[in-house]
C-alpha cells in the first residue's frame, strides 16, 4: 500500500513537470484609485501579460483606497506596486510599468543585464 | 499670563527632564525630527514618547518601523517595563512594521509612496492616534530606488503628518556633516532633537540638544541623559532656579565640641557641609559620626562610598568607637558603594538622584568628591555636584561631602573647584611639629552662623573624634607632644607656685616668730634694766638718807641742833 501510493505521487509529479499548469502567474496590482499613474500601469501590465503571458496568468486589481488593510499586509510602501506572487521567488515592481523590459525583468522574464 | 497663551500647544513627552528643556514637550500636531549616530537611543525615545503618550496623557500612538520587527521591537523595549502587547490589545498603540528589501523591487517608472500613506493613514485611524512614529525613514532611501522621488515624497508626508495633526517624532540616522544622511528632515521638521553619545576616558555619556524648536523657547545646552530600567532621563543643567528653602533647623554633627565650634549647635538643616584634608587627615571618620548622629535621632542617612566597601567602613569604623551595623540592621541607614569609573557622571548622579527619591534621607554624605575626578573632567564634576548640591537643597537634605587634597596643593582649594557651593567647609589638615604628625581642624567657612576662629586639634579615640584644647604659644598650635609637653610644663609650674607659697608662708611665720622673741628679749632686758634702775634708785634715795642723817648727826655732834642724832653726836 506504501509502495503504490508513492508511485502515484510521483507520477503526479512527473506529470506537474511535463505540463505546466494553465495560470501559473499570480499577479497582483495596487493602485491608488485613479491617479494617472495608477490609470497607466492597469493598462501598462495588461498589455505586458497579454504580449507575454498570455492564457497563464491571473491579474488582481486592488484600489488601495479602497481596501486600505491590504496595504499592510503585503508591506505595500510605494504605489503602483505590482507583486508577482507566483511562481516564487517574490517580486516587487513598483511604478506605472512604463519601462516594460523593468517589468519583465521583475516577473523574471527577462535576464537582468 | 497672556504670554503663556500664546504658546505654541506642545505635547508632552513624559521623558523625565525632556518636557522642561522644551518647555512642555514637543510642537503638538507636527512632526518632530530625532538625530543621531547607532545605539544613542533615537528608538528608544521615540517609543518611549508613544508608550508614555498612550499610558499617560491617553494619546494613542502609531509606531512604524522600519529596521525592527514588532516581535523584536516588542522583546527589546520589555526590560524598560513597556508592555508594548498589552498597549495593542487594548487599542493605545499600533505597531506596523515596513519591510523594503531591496532585491525584491524592481522600479518600472514613476512611483509614489502613497503605499506608505494609506498603511498609516490606516493605522493612525484604527486606534484614533493623536501620536506617531516613523523610525528610521532613511531605511526608505536604501530600499527604494530613485531618491529623488524620495525626497519629494517625504517632503509630502511631512506636510501630511501635519495635515492629519498627529505629534509625529521622525527618526533620522546622522550623517557626516548634516544632522541627517538625507540633509533634508531637519529642514521640514518643526523641532529638531539631537542625540549624542560620546566616550570619555572609557567613560561613555550620552547627550541631547534641542537644535530648532520653532514657535518656541527651548534649552539650547547639551543636556546629560541616560538610559536606564526606567527609560531616558534628561538631566537640565542650568533649569534649576536658586529657589530652595533656607532652614533655621540646627543638626548636630555627631561630635559635641564641633557643634560648640559652630555656634553651639552644629550644622544648619539643608546645607551642604564639605570636609576636606589631605589623606588620613579624619574626613571619613568626621562623615561617619555625622551618619551615626542622623541614626541616633531616627533620621535617615544615605552614604554614597566611592572608594570603600560598606563592609570595609563599618569595620574600620567600629575602631573608633563607632558603630554603623545596627543602623544598617534596623533600615535606617543605608551604603551605596560604586567605584566612580563604574559609569558617567550622569549616570551616578542619577542613581544617586533615585537612591535619595526612594530611600528619603535626610543626610546624605558622599565618601569622597574627588574620586569623580578622572583625567581633566573638572568642569563635568563641577556641573554634576552643582545639581545635587540644588537637588539636596531643593529636598532639604544636609549633605556632607569629603574632599581629598592631594599633599602640596593649596589646602583652601578642593580639587573640584565647588567651595562655593559649600556653605559649611571644614579644613582637616595635618600639623607637623617636633617631628609627629597631628590632626587639626579648623572651619573655613560656615554661612548663616558665628562659627569659631580657631584650629583645634582632634584625636581619633576608641570612642570617635574628640576635639582637644587649644594650646596656643609662642610657636602658634601646640599639638601632639608638644602640647603634652606643655601640659607638663605647666603642671610643674604650677607645683613650684604652690611650694613657693608655702615656704613664703614659713618664713613669715618664721619672722614672726623671730620677732616676738626679740620682743620678748628686749622687754627682758628692760625688765632687767628698770630693776637695775630702781635698785640705784633706792641705793640714792638711801645713801642721800643717809648723808641727811650723818649731817644731822654731825650737828648734833656739834651741837648744833638738840634735836640731832645722839648717837652720833655722842660719838663725837
Amino acid at each position: 500500500m506504501p509502495k503504490q501510493k508513492a508511485r502515484d505521487s510521483t507520477k503526479a509529479f512527473e506529470r506537474a513537470l511535463v505540463s505546466p499548469p494553465e495560470k501559473n502567474y499570480v499577479l497582483r496590482l495596487y493602485i491608488t484609485g485613479t491617479t494617472p499613474q495608477s490609470v497607466r500601469a492597469i493598462a501598462n501590465v495588461k498589455k505586458i501579460c497579454e504580449e507575454h503571458l498570455k492564457g497563464r496568468y491571473e491579474l488582481e486589481v486592488i484600489d488601495m483606497y479602497q481596501q486600505p488593510q491590504l496595504a499592510q499586509g503585503e508591506q505595500i510602501i510605494a504605489a503602483p506596486t505590482l507583486i508577482k506572487k507566483l511562481p516564487l521567488p517574490l517580486r516587487r515592481i513598483i511604478g506605472d510599468m512604463s519601462k516594460a523590459e523593468r517589468v519583465l525583468v521583475g516577473l523574471d522574464l527577462r535576464k537582468k543585464v | 499670563m497672556p504670554k503663556a497663551r500664546r504658546q505654541l500647544p506642545k505635547a508632552p513627552t513624559g521623558i523625565q527632564g525632556l518636557d522642561e528643556i522644551t518647555g512642555g514637550g514637543l510642537p503638538k500636531g507636527r512632526p518632530t525630527l530625532v538625530c543621531g549616530s547607532a545605539g544613542c537611543g533615537k528608538t528608544l525615545l521615540a517609543m518611549e514618547f508613544i508608550v508614555r503618550g498612550a499610558t499617560q496623557f491617553n494619546e494613542p500612538g502609531v509606531f512604524m518601523t522600519f529596521e525592527e520587527s514588532a516581535q523584536d521591537l516588542t522583546k527589546n523595549v520589555a526590560s524598560l517595563g513597556f508592555d508594548l502587547k498589552d498597549l495593542v490589545a487594548r487599542k493605545k498603540l499600533a505597531l506596523d512594521f515596513v519591510y523594503v528589501e531591496r532585491s525584491e523591487i524592481e522600479e518600472t517608472g514613476e512611483y509614489d509612496l502613497e503605499g506608505l500613506f494609506i498603511r498609516l493613514g490606516q493605522a493612525i485611524d484604527s486606534i484614533h492616534a493623536k501620536r506617531v512614529v516613523l523610525d528610521t525613514i532613511e531605511s526608505l532611501f536604501a530600499g527604494l530606488p530613485n531618491p529623488l522621488i524620495l525626497r519629494a515624497e517625504l517632503r509630502r508626508l511631512f506636510r501630511w503628518l501635519k495635515d492629519k495633526g498627529v505629534t509625529a517624532i521622525i527618526t533620522g540616522e546622522r550623517g557626516d556633516e548634516t544632522l541627517t544622511r538625507q540633509g533634508l528632515e531637519e529642514y521640514v521638521s518643526d523641532c529638531v532633537i539631537v542625540l549624542d553619545h560620546r566616550v570619555s576616558e572609557q567613560v561613555s555619556s550620552r547627550r541631547l540638544r534641542v537644535v530648532k524648536y520653532r514657535g518656541s523657547t527651548h534649552g539650547t545646552n547639551e543636556y546629560p541623559f541616560l538610559i536606564d530600567e526606567n527609560g531616558i532621563s534628561v538631566l537640565p543643567v542650568t533649569s534649576l532656579v536658586l529657589q530652595h528653602p533656607a532652614s533655621t533647623q540646627r543638626v548636630p554633627t555627631g561630635v559635641p565640641r564641633l557643634d560648640t565650634m559652630l555656634g553651639g549647635a552644629g550644622y544648619l538643616r539643608g546645607s551642604t557641609v564639605l570636609a576636606s584634608g589631605t589623606a588620613g587627615s579624619g574626613k571619613s571618620s568626621l562623615a561617619a559620626h555625622f551618619a551615626d548622629a542622623a541614626c541616633r535621632r531616627g533620621e535617615h542617612a544615605l552614604y554614597f562610598a566611592f572608594e570603600e566597601s560598606p563592609n570595609q567602613i563599618m569595620r574600620n569604623m567600629r575602631s573608633i568607637g563607632i558603630d554603623l551595623q545596627p543602623w544598617v540592621q534596623k533600615g535606617l541607614l543605608q551604603f551605596q558603594a560604586t567605584r566612580p569609573t563604574f559609569a558617567g557622571l550622569e549616570m551616578h548622579l542619577t542613581m544617586i538622584h533615585k537612591a535619595i527619591n526612594t530611600f528619603k534621607p535626610q543626610v546624605v554624605i558622599v565618601d569622597p568628591l574627588t574620586s569623580f575626578v578622572i583625567g581633566g573632567n573638572e568642569t563635568e564634576v563641577k556641573s554634576m555636584l552643582m545639581r545635587l548640591v540644588d537637588f539636596l537643597k531643593i529636598n532639604q537634605i544636609t549633605g556632607l561631602f569629603t574632599s581629598l587634597t592631594s599633599g602640596g596643593g593649596p589646602l583652601e582649594q578642593t580639587e573640584v573647584a565647588i567651595s562655593s557651593l559649600i556653605d559649611t567647609w571644614l579644613l582637616l589638615r595635618d600639623i607637623e611639629i617636633g617631628g609627629e604628625r597631628n590632626r587639626g581642624m579648623y572651619i573655613l567657612k560656615s554661612r548663616g552662623m558665628a562659627h569659631s576662629n580657631q584650629i583645634r586639634e582632634f584625636l581619633l579615640t576608641d570612642h570617635g573624634v574628640e576635639l582637644r584644647d587649644v594650646y596656643v604659644g609662642a610657636g602658634g598650635v601646640l599639638t601632639g607632644s608638644a602640647r603634652l609637653a606643655q601640659e607638663a610644663q605647666e603642671q610643674a609650674g604650677k607645683l613650684t607656685r604652690q611650694q613657693e607659697t608655702t615656704r613664703r608662708q614659713l618664713e613669715l611665720e618664721r619672722r614672726r616668730k623671730a620677732m616676738e622673741a626679740q620682743i620678748a628679749a628686749m622687754h627682758a632686758e628692760f625688765e632687767a634694766q628698770e630693776t637695775e634702775t630702781l635698785k640705784i634708785i633706792e641705793q640714792e634715795q638711801t645713801r642721800e638718807e643717809l648723808l641727811v642723817q650723818e649731817r644731822v648727826d654731825m650737828g648734833l655732834s656739834r651741837k648744833s641742833d638738840a634735836r640731832a642724832n645722839k648717837q652720833k653726836g655722842n660719838s663725837k
